[in-house]
């Protein structure tokens, strides 16, 4: 299906993928509009897209109001705890398995591939109860261990497929000087890897920013809520105020926006090697 | 005999990956066993009253649960929907994009936002979209494409409370199939459609008989995990309609979740989460066993 030179088949192509991406994009932008419209506004017949007089003030509010920087702090918390412990994790557990062979190895490893089929809710009931056993209830770490463990089999199947196209020459070398693994490890195949800890970070901070269901079920104080949670609550508390609504969708989904556009080059990377599913 | 350097290099390797187990232990396999010993249990949560041993029965109470057979057969509906739907419209944009030689990235972008955002926000945002009688959607099938006279109350009647979910399904996974195929279409020779093209394969011959299988093993993959992600909806289901109205749209997870937190029935919510587990993992392997077949290029 290579391009053929007809300019006409050209231009059929463009608008197809035009239409297409107006039907992506709309739904996004009736959110925008309807964020930016005044709270008389937002149920108007014919509705309209562009907003007869736009106004930052949902915007405002969302930020100011209903402990808004709280959520988004808490977020904030979450997710750069779950990067940080995750991809540390799992590049030492890939590194295990990448250089070393040790009693277990096969079974540990299925082990991990196998979590990786399992629903996720399967395991919320267990979770649940071990939380409030470990005094993790009502606890931003409870969201970060669980976040961490989830992570941990599709980080380490990733790193552990790069690891092993690492040239060894470097780390013999290492070995033969007197240096020990942690030397190898975080001296050279830490550095060498950067685009692959990378990807990975980036999936585990997107992963744990938007996660909705664990932070439902383990939080009920409301000033530990995490932005998706927070959001779905007022949504649900609040049926008609979407102007609001949305405005804080936007302001939540702008860092998640912000990593995946500055940091595409990465991420669609990580996505073809074929171990994530957004 | 193990020499004292191997068993030196062993104790190493246990090192590196005791943080990751311990994490993996406690909060992955701890609960996926526990999860199974509760399902077996009448799970009591009253301290002074022991849960009870029950045997298989909460499965058994599924089978008769007339609940349960709605759950299933709007999981497995949704899934025989979405499926097909994003993976036809997926490997569509990506033949497109394969085609076009400027603007690929931008398009790639647009297509993939849906995927990035949480599902949360667009949860919400589809229930915004489907209200009655003001939502944009019911406004556009009367009043712009004169489709429907009067505006359908989509979340208020079972029939139709399955559309908004499901075209939020298909809408929010077209894109990450997309990038998929797109990277398999990438990697095959221009050469093989020349070729093709000189011995007068049509189109959609060249389609069938060429790009389709090379990028099978691609295809396959993607299959697995769109099964797997369909019978996991949740969150869409979970806050668009609840399950409602009268649980004519409840799906297998939230159903359990309806269960376990709402109605405390731990143990058969345990029971529900498990079948679950067992049909994804029963038809992953069926489709990888049948479907995947070693690709010959010559």
């Amino acid at each position: 299906m290579r391009y053929e030179g007809n300019p006409f088949e050209k231009w059929l192509v463009y608008l197809l993928l035009v239409l297409g991406g107006v039907i992506m994009l709309f739904p996004f932008l009736w959110m925008v509009s309807t964020a930016l419209k005044g709270h008389i506004y937002v149920i108007e017949t014919p509705p309209s897209l562009l907003p007869k007089e736009p106004t930052l003030a949902n915007f405002v509010e969302a930020w100011t109001s209903n402990r808004f920087q709280l959520y988004f702090s808490n977020s904030l918390v979450v997710a750069i705890s779950t990067t940080v412990l995750s991809v540390l994790c799992s590049a030492m557990l890939a590194y295990a398995f990448a250089r070393f062979v040790f009693p277990g190895k096969e079974v540990l490893f299925y082990a991990l591939l196998f979590t990786m089929m399992i629903p996720g809710l399967v395991l919320i009931i267990p979770q649940f109860f071990l939380a409030k056993t470990l005094g993790l209830r009502n606890s931003l770490w409870g969201l970060v261990f669980v976040y961490v463990a989830i992570t941990t089999p599709l980080n380490t199947f990733l790193l552990r497929g790069f690891f092993e196209q690492l040239p060894r020459e470097l780390e013999e070398a290492v070995l033969i000087d007197g240096g020990g693994h942690f030397t190898i490890f975080f001296r050279i195949v830490v550095p060498l890897s950067t685009p692959a800890l990378a990807t990975v970070a980036i999936f585990t901070f997107l992963a744990s920013w938007d996660e909705f269901v664990w932070a439902l079920t383990a939080i009920d104080e409301m000033s530990k809520r995490t932005l998706p949670v927070a959001i779905a609550v007022f949504q649900g508390a609040h049926a008609t105020e979407w102007g609001l609504v949305f405005a804080a969708s936007l302001i939540a989904a702008i860092p998640v926006i912000t990593v995946f556009v500055s940091l595409q080059r990465y991420f669609m990377g990580g996505l073809t090697s074929g171990a994530f599913k957004g | 005999m193990k020499t004292p350097r191997q068993r030196r290099e062993t104790t190493t390797a246990y090192l590196f990956m005791l943080p990751g187990l311990l994490f993996f232990t406690i909060f992955m396999i701890y609960p996926l066993l526990k999860a199974l010993q509760m399902s077996l249990y009448q799970w009591s949560i009253m301290p002074g009253r022991p849960s009870q041993f029950v045997g298989l029965s909460n499965y058994a109470q599924a089978f008769e649960d007339p609940v349960f057979w709605i759950a299933l057969r709007n999981t497995v509906l949704y899934t025989l929907v979405t499926v097909p739907g994003q993976m036809i419209l997926a490997m569509l944009v990506a033949l497109l994009l394969n085609y076009i030689r400027s603007g690929r990235v931008l398009f790639r972008t647009i297509y993939y936002l849906p995927v990035i955002t949480s599902w949360v926000i667009v949860s919400i945002l589809f229930k915004y979209l489907f209200q009655s009688p003001g939502g944009l959607i019911n406004y556009l099938l009367t009043d712009v494409l004169h489709l429907i006279a009067a505006p359908i109350a989509w979340l208020r009647n079972p029939t139709t409370a399955m559309v908004p979910i499901m075209s939020l399904g298909i809408w929010k996974g077209i894109g990450w199939s997309m990038v998929i195929f797109l990277a398999a279409l990438q990697t095959i020779p221009g050469e093989l459609y020349e070729a093709a093209a000189i011995d007068g394969a049509s189109r959609w011959q060249r389609f069938w008989h060429l790009t389709l299988p090379l990028v099978r093993p691609t295809v396959v993959f993607v299959l697995v995990m769109l099964v797997i992600g369909g019978f996991n909806v949740f969150i869409s289901v979970y806050l668009i309609t609840a399950g409602g109205p009268m649980k004519q749209t409840e799906v297998i997870l939230s159903y359990m979740y309806h269960q376990a937190f709402d109605f405390l029935e731990f143990g058969y919510g345990a029971a529900l989460s498990y079948m679950l587990a067992a049909i994804i993992l029963v038809l992953s392997f069926l489709q990888i066993r049948f479907l995947r077949r070693p690709v010959e290029l010559y």
